[in-house]
């Protein structure tokens, strides 16, 4: 298939003998179900939190229920469980598919994988709601699960990078490079980030062996390219396979594909002092990190470039395709907060954006624009596959989900600028008398209705999953057992 | 150059060690110089480690996630320094493990509360926020109230954390259980709990034992109060 997807750009297309394979495709299955299912509790548990800042009783007076405790459930279902499911999932399709190779290690080791992984979350989950944490953003889980997740993540690596040793093709396709990429920075990123030395080995408390101003850069060189490699580099090679794929075109540029891979991975890894701006960290950190940032805008905007001119030819597909639309959308959201991202990273729009709700709105166009939507396009696309069925159950349906989420999308962010750039103006307004103007309080009297529009926004984008769940389970259950869809085999010629 | 590609993309141990060397670059680059250039936290007279009940304080903080709502970093602007008072020293934080800098002010910075209200008043707005702030969004920690510190408990952790590098004294760690009961009695003899962490604010819950909640007014008390910046020596420090 790469040699097919790649197109002319490819250097030597040589036909190549090819034995038959069986794929794996139960393990496949198994993280699609996971990712669809976490993918609800995530937006369900966002709803919840967004509830709490427009109205604070439904905290609900209880230790569990808490801001505190249930913010980090959200972050970690949305990051971690629904996006790390759907990874695992696309990512072991299209290494075999790319590869046309059957995953490597047995079915032991790729349960293992799904089932670990899923026990990973829900003790995560459970931990922090019952009052354990390392009080690092993204990095909450105490040292026992992160021994855990190491091995774990080793076993992934095994699978993924030994199906690429047992490849059919010469090349190994452009997807791929960016999903080894993930795991391996990932596997760094983790092992470096949560170096600490337990109370004592039957308490999950634990203390990090970094302190102070070095413990936050370490924390934010992993945060940020937690951003930068599970939400970013990981869906690119979704992005790479599945938009070529509906749209039944090559890679627009394979040049391009090259370029922006290295440089992508070379510059994100630098980015994370922009998170410590005007901060005790020393400013030659800071300069170093804003004008990375600054120039990862290019990369960014390489990869945006090649998904959406894939389609050069093929915009028509559009209009009979919903879930290609889910696709190119969240590419257009990709490009839209990796320039927004840049530009928050210059120190003096810092100053303004950083505490505020603008970053929870930056994030969240990234979040619920790219990482979700690539998603839904890749699932929708996926399903009928994975289950043999003619098509989905209604196109109508994934229509009507494209919609509501978009505009609960559109909500959310607005609402999120207007609410962060309020608060950045107020926290420094100065009356004529040369007194700060307001007080802290009166800024979060001042959120209230963009709180409430914030939470309006997510119930859309929760309603609009529900809908996807529906109609993927109409999908498995129809009776339908049509072999492949058409378009899979005439395009892909793999 | 193109065809140089050709090599890396049919050989995936090469891709896997480039890529390997490639993202490690950036943070070598920026964290190494952190731990070795010795000005990146410049020594500030005042700042001592946590006492035991802070500690135990500064974990239920961390437990409960209130970095999710608070920074602890004033950062070095105008406006945030008439609001909150003196930006944020490197040293302040030496000794926070794990750091709470925080990232985003749902509620206001606290990186110098310590000291900016009563005992009293830190009791009332953690049982009810909204009955000293009604704007406030904050949840309701009465909870705290009802659960004890163990003693035992708070010395292991001391322990670890001098086990990683926190600088507490033999004598220190020899005092766990009489400096915890010391500072959560305010009838209490201070002077021996003062001269091991000057500074450090005697809470009172209801006087017969020692609670998670006055752990943390205790932890909240000190926040930005160890180093005193009306004093000359620290004036090199304002820039």
């Amino acid at each position: 298939m790469s040699d097919a997807v790649m197109g002319a750009a490819m250097p030597a297309a040589r036909p190549v003998s090819r034995a038959a394979v069986t794929y794996n495709m139960d393990v496949v299955r198994k993280f699609t179900i996971a990712a669809m299912f976490w993918a609800v509790v995530a937006f369900l548990v966002g709803v919840v939190i967004a509830a709490q800042l427009a109205f604070p009783i439904m905290n609900l007076g209880l230790e569990w229920t808490a801001f505190g405790r249930l913010r980090p459930v959200h972050t970690s279902a949305a990051i971690f469980a629904f996006g790390g499911s759907a990874l695992f999932a696309t990512s072991f399709y299209i290494v075999q598919r790319t590869c046309h190779a059957r995953l490597f290690g047995g079915e032991a080791l790729h349960n293992f994988i799904f089932w670990g992984y899923q026990f990973f979350i829900v003790m995560a989950a459970l931990s922090y709601v019952m009052g354990f944490s390392q009080g690092q953003e993204y990095a909450e889980p105490e040292w026992h699960l992160d021994i855990f997740l190491t091995i774990i993540w080793v076993a992934y690596g095994v699978a993924f990078i030994g199906t690429l040793f047992l490849r059919q093709e010469p090349h190994i396709y452009v997807a791929n490079w960016f999903f080894m990429a993930f795991i391996i920075t990932v596997a760094v990123l983790h092992l470096g980030n949560n170096v600490a030395l337990p109370a004592s080995f039957f308490e999950a408390k634990s203390y990090s062996v970094y302190s102070g101003v070095q413990n936050a850069l370490v924390q934010w060189w992993y945060g940020h390219n937690a951003v930068g490699f599970f939400l970013t580099a990981a869906f690119l090679g979704m992005m790479y396979y599945f938009i070529p794929k509906q749209a039944g075109r090559p890679v627009y540029s394979y040049r391009l594909s090259v370029v922006h891979f290295w440089s992508l991975i070379f510059m994100y890894i630098w980015a994370g002092p922009h998170h410590l701006h005007y901060t005790a960290l020393p400013d030659w950190a800071q300069t170093l990190g804003m004008v990375f940032s600054i120039i990862l805008w290019m990369p960014s905007w390489g990869g945006m470039i090649n998904g959406l001119m894939t389609l050069s030819g093929a915009w028509d597909k559009l209009r009979t395709d919903p879930g290609l639309r889910f696709s190119v959308t969240a590419v257009g959201f990709y490009g839209m907060s990796t320039f927004e991202g840049p530009m928050m990273s210059i120190k003096e729009v810092n100053g303004l954006a950083h505490y505020t709700d603008w970053v929870v709105g930056h994030v969240h166009s990234g979040a619920l624009g790219w990482v979700a939507f690539i998603s839904f396009g890749a699932i929708y696309y996926l399903v009928p596959i994975l289950w043999k069925r003619a098509g989905l159950y209604s196109n109508r349906l994934v229509a009507w989900h494209y919609w509501i989420a978009t505009l609960g999308i559109v909500l959310y962010i607005t609402s999120m600028w207007v609410a962060g750039i309020m608060q950045g103006l107020m926290w420094r307004a100065y009356d004529k008398l040369g007194f700060l103007q307001y007080s802290f309080a009166e800024s979060v009297n001042a959120m209230h209705p963009y709180y409430v529009i914030r939470m309006l926004g997510g119930v859309m984008f929760l309603l609009g999953a529900l809908m996807m769940v529906f109609n993927l389970i109409m999908t498995v259950r129809s009776a339908s057992t049509a072999v492949q869809p058409a378009r899979e085999t005439a395009v892909a010629g793999a | 150059m193109f065809v140089k590609h050709e090599t890396i993309e049919k050989n995936a141990v090469l891709l896997a060690v480039l890529t390997t060397l490639t993202i490690a670059i950036g943070g070598i680059v920026e964290l190494v110089p952190l731990f070795t250039i010795e000005t990146t936290v410049e020594k500030v007279e005042g700042v001592r480690p946590y006492s035991p009940l802070e500690l135990a304080g500064r974990d239920i903080y961390v437990r409960e996630g209130c970095y999710t709502c608070h920074s602890q970093q004033i950062r070095a602007l105008k406006d945030e320094v008439e609001r909150y008072g003196h930006y944020s020293l490197a040293a302040e934080s030496m000794y926070d493990r794990p750091f709470q800098w925080g990232s985003k002010r749902n509620g206001p910075d606290l990186a110098r509360v310590g000291g900016k209200y009563s005992n009293d008043w830190h009791y009332a707005h953690l049982a009810n926020p909204q009955s000293m702030v009604p704007e406030s969004l904050m949840p309701r920690y009465a909870f705290l109230a009802n659960r004890e510190v163990d003693p035992a408990r708070v010395a292991r952790h001391l322990r670890a954390n001098k086990t990683v590098g926190t600088p507490y004294t033999e004598e220190q760690v020899a005092n766990v259980a009489a400096d915890l009961a010391a500072q959560a009695d305010v009838n209490a003899e201070p002077d021996a709990l003062a001269k091991r962490y000057p500074k450090a604010v005697q809470v009172q819950g209801d006087g017969r034992r020692v609670t998670e909640m006055d752990a943390l007014v205790a932890y909240l008390q000190v926040l930005g109060t160890m180093v005193d910046f009306t004093n000359p020596a620290n004036e090199k420090l304002q820039q």
